[in-house]
């Protein structure tokens, strides 16, 4: 006899009580600490803090613990807290030309002021698994001067200063930026409200974009202006004051691509932008993120829009993780009625088509009798 | 006799389940035009505002609404203090630019026409007008057909301008552009949504 | 979802009130433009999107504590996901669910229409994954929300047109496209061909909610929805040979239930409540046993 399945509550604690289980692993391996996710995941933390678009480390660190380090899950459970949480008011824009630097690099110029800093980086390792990682080795601390006195003037400033770059404007000539947590998405979308969804945008969706814009699939003949990475003041006006107070300092990587623009009629030859601003030290992804910002200004700049990362609806539309991920995953839910709608009608045709058959093999036989 | 109330008091007291309970009546009345629904106003804001509009006013608005308000409910500082507070949505003074409109005089506001009436691409960026009437009988009767009425609906509001008639029917002439509009008087409200068409006068008789 | 448990500081049915206004006002103008995807600033939610977080966003914005709340996904209470954004409500909003159509005032939904004609009051909340009726036959929304300002449906037909010519069919089975009061063309959400003409002239409010999407659109009561179709081939739902054969039910939608790896199979009704309703009123249908099995 047909015996339906039912329990599916029971199936889930079952389900929920083992991933808890397999979470923790080996009881005899000691439990993570959020500590030791936070100072030794750090570029983790910051991927998560960055996409799960919450400046939390404790927070990001325990999305990363809970979700068993998929970070993509991570950046899930981040951002359906931050929603949750409620607004006070938006900050004054942070000054990244006054940042407290800690890496700072510049592919156009050899030398400029404030000099080149290499800080914490991957770059020129040689990349060979070090064994002595599996333990705890003593780490020398590293180098330290003393804070620069004189500010290092951002490079797009620099070229600014001589009208060689763009002025740096939301050419919609918006007051307000917006925020793309209250305005559901509109296309064509203001640079700023774009920029505010690269900037919590897949890492892995735009640096794959970013890369086909090299390729040619939207070429804009990039320079790294300059990278940067280090703190800086975050500022908040009290109506009630009606001046800025300051709330603390965060972390941030701020990527100035300088690229290429032939001038038209109306303005003389000069070089354009592209922008990326992400929390934490998350290079890549402040690379990657002002590729994609030039490529997606093909229009305004009256260039042709051929390629996917021109495509401002194409980009935007696909570029969050967590909408993206919800969707492409959805297809494990129960569709067995949709199935079974298109099952009925797969089974119709079919029948005709063997009708269809019968008979005209019916009709040559007797054609040929 | 109303008391010497302030900006800060006459609030919703139990804010999450007032502001749902006066929304589902607003919903149900918005899904049932020319239906009458009933809902206690959970609110006493200072005079002219009738309370029925300073709750659908809590329940709805906020910093992302303007709000127009009519010479009645304007002219009254204590009115306007209450609204911000209550709602911090802000004021103009272009009724096109507002997504609400509060009338504390229903008989004489301007032409609805005058109101934003959203665009062909985005119909929904119209304006709500929540209209103070005297009653929901007396008035001329209007007989309505549309989405949300089984056959057909009559109501004949009293307090609306004279020409309402004829400026109702070109409001649902301009669909899917348009106007909704919320009539509340006592513990009742009606909804017109602009779905909401007159049926002509002959038919009916 | 363990730190809902131990953190009490989330509101009444999990949205705060401003995302509830905002919703809320979405959902008016919604109904006063049936039909018509209304934009609105959709939330994370804490299931994934494509997983019911319109829906839930839509339910959690009307929701009240004297509500009682049915949810269900391919017509059953019992699946999974059903189970659990029902478990979530039990939670965020402590309200009262049931399984039984009869008895709710809100109904979610995903892929189903119950058998049971809805009544005045009545709320049944659609989970959408793509709202837009077009979207398949043109990607991007700034042409499709052209389309649908200058009523411009001729894509539609022409797409269902060809599937006939090709196939000898319309080979739309499911989120099969419908008209609202002769004004917008509007996906019904993948619900069978078959659920469509449930949504004509019915007696409940219908409210849709896309979360990923961030669209709202809705079906006041007794509104017109007409299934597209042409007149040399009019729309028709889907028929089964055969009767439920649990309770025996007639005109139903029936889920296939694989028996064995020889082509054994059953047929029995998606609607579980309509059938369990209609046993426990005595019809039997060939193989009307007991449901007791238990997943693990």
């Amino acid at each position: 006899m047909y015996v339906a399945v039912k329990g599916g509550e029971a199936a889930i604690d079952n389900a929920h009580r083992l991933l808890a289980d397999r979470r923790r692993g080996d009881r005899s391996v000691p439990a993570l600490t959020l500590d030791q996710i936070t100072e030794q995941f750090a570029l983790g933390v910051d991927r998560v803090m960055s996409e799960g678009s919450l400046y939390d480390r404790r927070l990001a660190a325990l999305a990363i613990k809970q979700a068993r380090g998929d970070l993509i899950e991570a950046i899930f459970l981040v951002r359906a807290y931050r929603t949750t949480l409620p607004r006070f008011g938006y900050s004054e824009p942070v000054d990244t030309g006054a940042m407290l630097i800690e890496r700072r690099i510049s592919a156009c110029f050899k030398d400029l002021p404030g000099g080149q800093l290499l800080g914490p980086t991957f770059d020129y390792t040689h990349r060979l698994l070090d064994e002595e990682l599996d333990g705890d080795p003593q780490i020398a601390i590293g180098e330290r001067r003393e804070s620069l006195t004189d500010a290092a003037a951002r490079v797009a400033d620099i070229l600014g200063g001589e009208g060689l770059v763009e002025e740096d404007v939301d050419p919609a000539g918006q007051s307000a930026p917006g925020d793309i947590n209250h305005t559901p998405s509109e296309f064509p979308m203001s640079r700023a409200m774009r920029l505010q969804s690269l900037s919590r945008g897949d890492e892995g969706f735009l640096l794959a974009l970013g890369y086909s814009t090299q390729r040619g699939y939207g070429r804009s003949h990039p320079f790294a202006g300059e990278i940067r990475i280090g703190e800086v003041e975050m500022e908040i006006i009290v109506p009630e004051l009606g001046f800025a107070v300051p709330l603390g300092r965060i972390q941030v990587t701020e990527c100035q691509m300088v690229n290429q623009f032939k001038g038209s009629a109306k303005a003389p030859p000069q070089f354009t932008r592209g922008y990326g601003l992400v929390f934490g030290q998350s290079e890549r992804k402040a690379m990657a993120m002002s590729l994609c910002d030039r490529a997606m200004r093909a229009e305004e700049l009256g260039e042709d829009v051929v390629a996917p990362p021109q495509d401002q609806e194409f980009v935007i539309s696909h570029c969050d993780n967590v909408q993206a991920t919800g969707f492409v995953e959805h297809l494990k839910l129960p569709h067995y009625v949709d199935f079974q709608a298109e099952l009925g009608l797969v089974r119709t045709m079919r029948a005709e088509y063997a009708q269809r058959e019968s008979t005209f093999q019916t009709d040559l036989q007797e054609a040929a009798e | 006799m109303r008391n010497e109330s302030t900006a800060l008091d006459g609030g919703f007291s139990a804010p999450v389940q007032d502001a749902q309970a006066v929304f589902r009546a607003v919903m149900d009345a918005m899904a049932r035009p020319a239906t009458i629904v009933e809902i206690r106003p959970p609110v006493t804001p200072p005079a002219p505002l009738p309370p029925i509009i300073g709750a659908i006013a809590s329940t709805l608005l906020d910093a992302d609404t303007p709000i127009w308000l009519d010479p009645t409910l304007g002219q009254s500082p204590e009115v306007g203090e209450w609204l911000v507070f209550h709602t911090g949505a802000s004021f103009t003074d272009q009724p096109g630019e507002a997504s609400f409109a509060l009338i504390g005089d229903g008989s004489a506001f301007p032409d609805l026409d005058t109101f934003a009436q959203g665009t062909q691409e985005y119909p929904d960026r119209s304006a709500t007008l929540v209209i103070a009437i005297e009653a929901f009988d007396g008035g001329t009767p209007l007989c309505l057909r549309g989405p949300g009425i089984l056959d057909r609906a009559t109501i004949a509001p009293r307090g609306l301008p004279k020409d309402f008639a004829e400026q109702w029917e070109e409001n649902t002439q301009r669909f899917p552009r348009g106007v909704d509009l919320v009539l509340a008087t006592g513990d009742s409200l009606v909804c017109l949504p602009r779905t909401a068409r007159l049926i002509a006068r002959e038919m009916e008789v | 979802m363990n730190a809902m448990s131990r953190n009490a500081t989330y509101n009444f049915a999990y949205l705060d009130e401003q995302t509830k206004r905002m919703i809320r006002r979405a959902i008016l103008k919604a109904i006063a433009i049936p039909g018509y995807q209304v934009p609105f600033a959709s939330r994370e939610m804490p299931m994934p999107y494509g997983w019911g977080t319109g829906g839930v966003q839509v339910t959690a914005a009307i929701l009240g504590p004297d509500d009682v709340l049915k949810v269900i996904d391919q017509g059953a209470d019992d699946t999974t996901n059903a189970v659990s954004i029902r478990k979530f409500f039990e939670r965020v909003a402590g309200i009262e669910t049931t399984t039984h159509t009869a008895e709710a005032t809100i109904i979610q939904t995903r892929h189903r229409i119950p058998e049971a004609p809805l009544a005045e009051g009545q709320v049944l909340v659609y989970q959408v994954p793509i709202p837009e009726p077009l979207r398949f036959l043109e990607p991007r929304e700034t042409e499709t929300r052209k389309m649908h300002a200058l009523e411009e449906y001729g894509l539609m037909h022409v797409k269902l047109y060809e599937d006939i010519a090709k196939n000898g069919h319309i080979a739309t089975t499911y989120a099969y496209p419908v008209k609202v009061e002769g004004r917008y063309v509007m996906d019904p959400s993948p619900t069978p061909k078959f659920d469509n003409p449930k949504m004509h002239m019915s007696a409940a409010l219908q409210l849709f909610g896309a979360g990923r999407e961030k669209r709202i659109y809705a079906l006041p009561p007794h509104t017109e929805v007409v299934s597209l179709d042409f007149e040399d081939h009019p729309f028709e739902v889907q028929r089964f040979d055969r009767p439920c054969a649990l309770c025996g039910a007639e005109q139903v939608y029936l889920d296939e239930i694989v028996l064995d790896d020889r082509g054994g199979r059953m047929f029995v009704c998606s609607d579980t409540d309509h059938c369990e309703t209609r046993r426990a009123e005595g019809h039997r249908g060939e193989l009307g046993g007991e449901l007791s099995g238990e997943a693990k």
